[in-house]
């Protein structure tokens, strides 16, 4: 196998995945930022800014912490990155960050952005009301609904939250809805997307916002283990962010397994599941070519997950090409198993997770490993937000 | 001939093409509705090919897409209700669609239907330039199929010349930064835009799309290219109609009397 090959080409493309598959309307916006970020991302004064915030203001380096009663349970020695310690509560402030002072340079005046469970939501919301931008959050009416908590903060953030009412009314839709509104937006409007999808130079341009998480890893690991590189990194997908950053120095790393994990709703047959790679064809959707839930006749599938992070049609390019290529090993776990897993968790290490980071957690039921074996688990968000789904569930 | 290029080698100016949505309103109105546009007078015909996700869409081609998949709208179907096309229309047809329906169809497949059943031209606004030359253009050439390529107001110049290099057919000019269906009155930076395109003597003639929904913005439109498109508005007639054939006549006859 070629590990080599997990690197993003000059047209944006990991392996056949990828690309910009975007209406002309969207090119100059594109064409702007994959010009232009490479540069301002290598700047002095934008390294200056981003890491200073990402100390001061996000907490990072986010700790590597030891989790010694999950261990002795499952006989290895696992560690958590503690991304739920972020400010805002997950991983995804990482991206915005980054992608806010992105904006800053190219000069734009006004930030939108898509939400699902309303955690990208908030990390968008925060870092506008840090830098005195104006934003607007497109959100599906349904996770409006469900998810009524974050709209209130990012409210309370000073963002305005614009309900999508097409589709399903998920997270896809609102995807569809920040792309036309980036259309009828084009030159003053910066689009924070949340995820490694969308069309080049999205996907790199987030998994390199978030490859921090790995990069600490690395550091951390070699404090506490004597060396870089564990035996296993495991990590859920929906998009696939967290996993990006989780994986992105370990990707040319072969002897360090890349575990990504899956939401398999109520059973990847069900007919009611979020396994992308399972049930998924390669197709286009948000501007590049991925491995897609759709009909026979190219038309996009509803997923399903418990988790509103994890519940997309779709998967960053990137995750594509690491299950086309075999360089990543995917599982798909259940609602009922993630919600035992975050209980679990819970008992066993004084953590609640979020519901897509429990879903990383039972993988370890799901996977082999060795005793000797250093296992890091990506802990990508805490659970607050999603104490209303674990009542609901009750099982505990 | 291709009709594509038999039409713009005819006709130089005031060129009315619609679009409309494959299945919509009802799943058998599709060829009906391509009668009754032929026969009020319009030059080209677009059908929509419907998808779950039409980000360039607004609401209105949404809507439209929704009902037809509802309806059971599908490529291998349509293409069974346009078996005997040539046999009712004339005029030009061009299918518009996004990508992923026509990938999982298969592209060539999908061309050699298209050449069969008499389809002149296609727009696939998620199909990159690049794509197109180094994966399809052998294959549209090899069906006589006329590729459209769009432009906005913020398209550069040397990415338009480089479009036009690589468009046949027509151009679409996209009317302002907007998705479809906005309705707003054509502004002076609208026909400065107009103008500076037209001014660049382009190898293909130029249709204007995107907010053009009566007379008076098809005229200025047509003013300053080689005609118009007309989608969100024509939907909304099909969407209200009682009577599609009258209702269809009456309101082409209201931009091209």
């Amino acid at each position: 196998m070629d590990t080599s090959m997990i690197k993003v080409d000059e047209n944006g493309f990991y392996g056949q995945f990828g690309g910009a598959f975007i209406p002309e309307m969207l090119y100059p916006n594109i064409e702007e930022l994959r010009e232009n970020y490479e540069q301002i991302m290598a700047s002095a004064a934008f390294k200056e800014e981003f890491d200073r915030l990402l100390k001061d203001y996000v907490g990072r380096p986010t700790p590597l912490f030891y989790a010694n009663r999950l261990s002795e349970k499952y006989g290895a020695k696992i560690y958590l990155k503690r991304e739920d310690l972020c400010h805002t509560g997950a991983h995804k402030i990482n991206n915005t960050v980054g992608q806010i002072i992105l904006a800053k340079k190219l000069n734009k005046k006004r930030i939108i952005a898509e939400t699902g469970a309303g955690q990208h939501g908030v990390a968008t919301a925060t870092v506008c009301a840090l830098m005195g931008m104006e934003c607007t959050v497109y959100m599906g009416a349904v996770d409006m609904e469900r998810q009524k908590p974050n709209v209130e903060r990012m409210r309370i953030l000073g963002a305005k939250v614009v309900p999508a009412n097409s589709g399903s009314k998920t997270l896809k839709d609102a995807t569809n809805e920040a792309m036309r509104q980036w259309i009828n937006n084009p030159v003053d409007t910066h689009y924070i997307i949340g995820s490694v999808v969308g069309p080049h130079p999205y996907p790199e341009m987030v998994a390199r916002f978030q490859s921090v998480i790995s990069a600490e890893m690395k550091i951390q690991l070699k404090e506490k283990e004597g060396r870089e590189n564990p035996d296993l990194v495991i990590a859920c997908v929906g998009g696939g962010s967290n996993a990006a950053g989780a994986f992105y120095h370990y990707y040319n790393e072969p002897e360090v397994r890349l575990i990504a994990v899956e939401a398999a709703g109520l059973g990847v047959s069900s007919g009611k599941s979020a396994a992308t790679t399972m049930l998924g064809k390669p197709g286009i959707l948000h501007g590049s070519r991925t491995l897609l839930m759709q009909t026979a006749d190219g038309q996009v599938v509803e997923p399903h997950s418990i988790s509103a992070g994890l519940d997309y049609p779709g998967i960053g390019p990137v995750h594509a090409h690491l299950f086309d290529s075999g360089r990543g090993e995917f599982v798909a776990v259940e609602d009922e198993h993630a919600m035992q897993a975050g209980i679990e968790v819970s008992r066993l290490e004084g953590i609640i997770p979020a519901i897509e980071s429990a879903h990383a957690f039972h993988a370890l039921n799901q996977i082999e490993y060795k005793s000797t074996d250093v296992i890091v688990i990506n802990l990508s968000g805490r659970g607050d937000k999603d104490l209303e789904t674990y009542i609901k569930w009750g099982n505990y | 001939m291709n009709r594509i290029d038999k039409l713009f080698q005819n006709k130089k100016e005031s060129i009315l093409s619609i679009y409309f949505t494959a299945g919509f309103p009802q799943l058998e109105d599709t060829l009906p509705v391509m009668e009754a546009i032929e026969a009020a007078g319009a030059d080209i015909i677009e059908i929509g090919v419907p998808y779950s996700d039409p980000i360039a869409d607004g609401p209105t081609i949404q809507e439209s897409n929704n009902v037809a998949l509802k309806n059971g709208m599908t490529l291998h179907l349509l293409f069974e209700q346009l078996k005997n096309l040539r046999e009712k229309i004339s005029i030009p047809v061009i299918l518009m669609g996004y990508l992923n329906p026509v990938v999982q169809y298969g592209m060539e497949a999908f061309c050699k239907k298209c050449k069969e059943v008499g389809v002149d031209g296609l727009i696939l606004p998620d199909l990159p330039m690049q794509q197109y030359l180094t994966e399809y253009k052998s294959l549209f050439d090899a069906y006589d199929l006329r590729n459209t390529f769009l432009i906005s107001p913020q398209t550069s110049e040397t990415r338009i010349r480089q479009i036009d290099q690589n468009t046949d057919g027509f151009i679409y000019m996209v009317s302002s930064a907007s998705i479809t269906g906005a309705k707003k009155a054509v502004s002076p930076e609208q026909i400065a835009y107009f103008e500076r395109v037209k001014a660049m003597g382009l190898t293909n003639p130029r249709l204007i799309g995107f907010g053009i929904s009566d007379k008076a913005s098809f005229n200025t439109a047509a003013a300053h290219s080689h005609g118009a498109i007309i989608g969100s508005a024509f939907i909304h007639v099909l969407r209200d109609s009682k009577d599609l054939k009258k209702d269809i006549y009456h309101y082409i006859q209201s931009i091209i009397a």
